[in-house]
């Protein structure tokens, strides 16, 4: 494959470097937490920084939130619940139409800024990420005044105050789908972003200033785990929404037990992205690349277990791979840039000692020939074949750009391979029968089957796993159920 | 020979598993008395083996209960208010004898149970009309969100309705396809013991409903931390919180769903939400191509 290599100098194919300005976005150097609709500082002295994952750059240092900042924000918003849920449904909608807006307008800016935090590429944050946003606010804002008519009966109740924990890999976008249901469903709530990616959280307190929302509907509490155990665990919680790993959710599921406190989990996977031989091979080539390279592999729903039907196994391994080699890595503020940086030194270290793993145990490892920056935190697009069922690499969840490849004889056997997993969140299937589609996909033990695309999202569906993938679902009708009481 | 010199034939109340009827493995068993203290039967007492053979004749009974067409799903419930019905008189005296209850009151339970099984017989081939459809995304794209059954549903029926409160514990979590695994009221089993007869003559296949009798508590932990068991219905704990705790802290470690228990009113009409407290939503895209920028003018 090393003729396909287009880092060498001197290919005629080259893109010009096309960066995006950061001008656009003005990051202060400091930030407080977000509490009763105000920039308030912390009882505690401990600030952290945030860097930008693709230079190490520092962009800002931020508040760790103590267990007293939690209780402040959550007594703000259990003090705006009385207020907020008697609103006319209308209303509220207005204030999420006014905040779909508002990101519509700062679109570039919040796209430009979640890239600088989060390392993914611009191309994602500007394509996929904010116009996702937007839709969600949009789409929930609609459900304010007809929550009557959603199914779950003639008149339900919000549930209170929302603790919500939200993970890394897509931070303005996890936390449209947990604000924009509870808002639209009268609830209050207190988000906490992740620790290594809090700026688009807080640029968004400064979006519900604008539209005007009004004070302590949503707080926004930084910090680290401890914050988030604070927040999980305050008794003056009703609800509790996670998404991240399995095991942070199983302990959080214990927390929880006994209390009262409602629970919604979306959690880890390890999704089979099914491929026959009558599949048409360059598109299922395309949707391997964005079931398990969107965003670097930071997905839980990715497509990390490729199960390849064997009589096209070479086939689509060297088209795979002939694909692979032109995907640019490199700075992700570059418009041409499909690969960005990963989120963090931690996550690479995981990433790495995984690949390790695989290769101990036996796997063979194949990288995409490219260049890795000398600063940041990069990981090469990497593919594993030779790959059994009992490896590590087809069992954990690596959340890296690295697939795995198994191979399979019958639809039985996709079908067995792909169940034999404690996820269920996500799967693909490629074929261009459509009895076979059907038939798999009724099979297949997962919240979302993809067929013939991958990694496809929209407000109006219900996402969310089965198994140890959590249970709840967001988006749709079915997400604004979490925030009601019924 | 007159009528009160006939000895009665007594009967041997036995548990329901794998639709057969197995004594509990362990041998034992407990005194039942009905609400005044008198003897009615000894109950089998069962084990934790008993719960993990009642799960593995569940998990067995998965593919094909679950697999069967929702219309073959309805006609076997209202097989079950059929056969219910038939034996109506056997289930008002043990309901009587349960809970205490006159005749006429007791009569009124099983009357609403078999109501509430045709109920429900008819939601096998509704809900997923109700709680899926086609989703309006904005992309060339055709998505539907369909309900499934979980899986293995271990139920700790309601301890004081012994048979309206446990027909509408069972009933929603088999009508949708998944199977159960029921911990029958512990003081006043044998109502529970008593449906398994009549679930054996329904078309229900075997594994589909399991019954056991026993002490809840005893019988719930092992069921709470069984990895194979997908979702727990903790309603016969509802007046035991620490135990309702202890069991949602162990149903996390495979994070099955659970259905918190709260105060009930059997009698009352019930909602959909224990049918869908133990379904879980699948979505399945698919692209739905382009034809053409110039589109169609009907």
């Amino acid at each position: 494959m090393t003729e396909m290599t287009n880092t060498a100098a001197g290919n005629p194919f080259t893109y010009a470097p096309a960066p995006e300005s950061r001008a656009i976005v003005d990051i202060a150097p400091s930030y407080g937490l977000f509490i009763d609709g105000e920039f308030t500082e912390s009882s505690g002295q401990e600030m952290v920084k945030t860097v930008s994952p693709a230079t190490e750059e520092v962009l800002a240092e931020y508040t760790q939130g103590t267990g007293e900042d939690v209780d402040r924000a959550v007594r703000a918003a259990r003090k705006a619940f009385s207020t907020w849920s008697a609103l006319p449904g209308a209303e509220r909608a207005k204030y999420l139409f006014r905040i779909a807006r508002i990101i519509q307008e700062r679109s570039r800016e919040l796209a430009v800024l979640e890239t600088l935090d989060n390392g993914k590429p611009i191309r994602e944050t500007r394509d996929a990420d904010l116009p996702l946003v937007a839709a969600h606010f949009f789409y929930y804002a609609g459900w304010a005044d007809k929550l009557g008519h959603a199914g779950f009966g003639p008149n339900p109740r919000p549930l209170g105050v929302a603790g919500q924990v939200i993970p890394w890999n897509f931070p303005l976008l996890m936390l449209a789908w947990k604000i924009a249901p509870a808002l639209a469903a009268g609830n209050t709530v207190v988000l906490k972003p992740a620790e290594t990616t809090p700026l688009s959280a807080l640029f968004f307190a400064d979006i519900c200033r604008q539209a005007g929302l009004p004070k302590g509907v949503v707080n926004i509490v930084t910090g680290d785990g401890r914050t988030g155990e604070a927040l999980v665990t305050h008794p003056g919680i009703d609800k509790v929404a996670f998404t991240g790993s399995t095991a942070v959710g199983k302990a959080i599921a214990r927390q929880v037990a006994g209390t009262g406190k409602r629970l919604t989990l979306e959690l880890g996977g390890k999704g089979a992205n099914i491929v026959f031989d009558d599949a048409p091979i360059d598109q299922a080539v395309e949707g391997i690349v964005t079931g398990i390279f969107f965003n670097q592999g930071q997905v839980c729903c990715a497509g990390s277990r490729l199960l390849v039907q064997e009589s096209i196994q070479d086939e689509l391994l060297d088209a795979l791979k002939r694909r692979l080699a032109t995907l640019r890595l490199g700075d992700p503020l570059d418009k041409n840039t499909d690969i960005g940086a990963i989120n963090s030194a931690e996550q690479l270290a995981r990433i790495t000692a995984l690949a390790r793993t695989g290769e101990a145990e036996g796997a063979e490892r194949w990288s995409a020939p490219c260049e890795l920056p000398s600063s940041g935190f990069w990981f090469p697009p990497t593919l594993f074949t030779g790959v059994t069922q009992a490896h590590t690499v087809a069992r954990d969840e690596i959340f890296g750009p690295v697939l795995s490849v198994l191979s399979f004889r019958t639809p039985d056997e996709a079908v067995a391979k792909a169940n034999n997993s404690q996820y269920g969140l996500s799967a693909g299937i490629w074929t261009e029968k459509g009895s076979r589609i059907l038939a798999v996909a009724n099979k297949l033990r997962a919240g979302v089957v993809w067929a013939n695309t991958f990694n496809k999202f929209d407000p109006t569906s219900p996402f969310g796993g089965y198994k140890e993938s959590g249970f709840g679902r967001e988006g749709g009708r079915h997400g604004l159920e979490a925030y009601l009481d019924v | 020979m007159s009528e009160s010199a006939r000895l009665h034939v007594f009967k041997t109340y036995k548990l329901y598993v794998g639709g057969k009827f197995p004594r509990s493995e362990s041998g034992r068993v407990y005194e039942v008395t009905d609400a005044k203290g008198t003897w009615l039967a000894n109950a089998p007492l069962s084990s934790r083996k008993d719960a993990r053979d009642a799960v593995v004749a569940a998990r067995k009974a998965v593919g094909g209960w679950s697999g069967a067409t929702a219309y073959n799903r309805g006609q076997i419930l209202y097989r079950v208010a059929e056969m219910l019905e038939g034996r109506r008189e056997q289930f008002v005296r043990e309901v009587a004898d349960a809970e205490g209850l006159s005749k006429s009151k007791a009569a009124a339970q099983v009357d609403a149970a078999v109501d509430r099984w045709v109920w429900y017989a008819g939601w096998t081939d509704k809900i997923a009309q109700v709680v899926g459809g086609a989703n309006p995304v904005a992309g060339p794209f055709f998505n539907l969100s369909t309900p499934e059954p979980t899986g293995v549903v271990a139920v700790l029926a309601p301890q004081e309705s012994s048979f309206l409160g446990l027909v509408s514990v069972i009933a929603p979590v088999i009508a949708t396809g998944n199977t159960a695994v029921v911990v029958a009221s512990e003081r006043a089993p044998l109502p529970a013991l008593s449906l398994g007869e009549v679930l054996a003559t329904s078309d229900l296949p075997g594994g589909v409903v399991n019954v056991l009798s026993g002490r809840t508590a005893e019988l719930a932990a092992p069921l709470a931390a069984h990895q194979d068991v997908n979702a727990i219905d903790l309603t016969g704990a509802v007046a035991d919180e620490s135990l309702a705790k202890e069991l949602e802290i162990a149903a996390a470690d495979n994070l099955k769903r659970v259905l918190r228990p709260r105060a009930e009113e059997w009698a009352t009409e019930p909602d959909i939400h224990r049918m869908t407290a133990f379904l879980e939503t699948k979505t399945v895209w698919h692209p739905t191509g382009a034809l053409g920028a110039a589109g169609s003018s009907y």
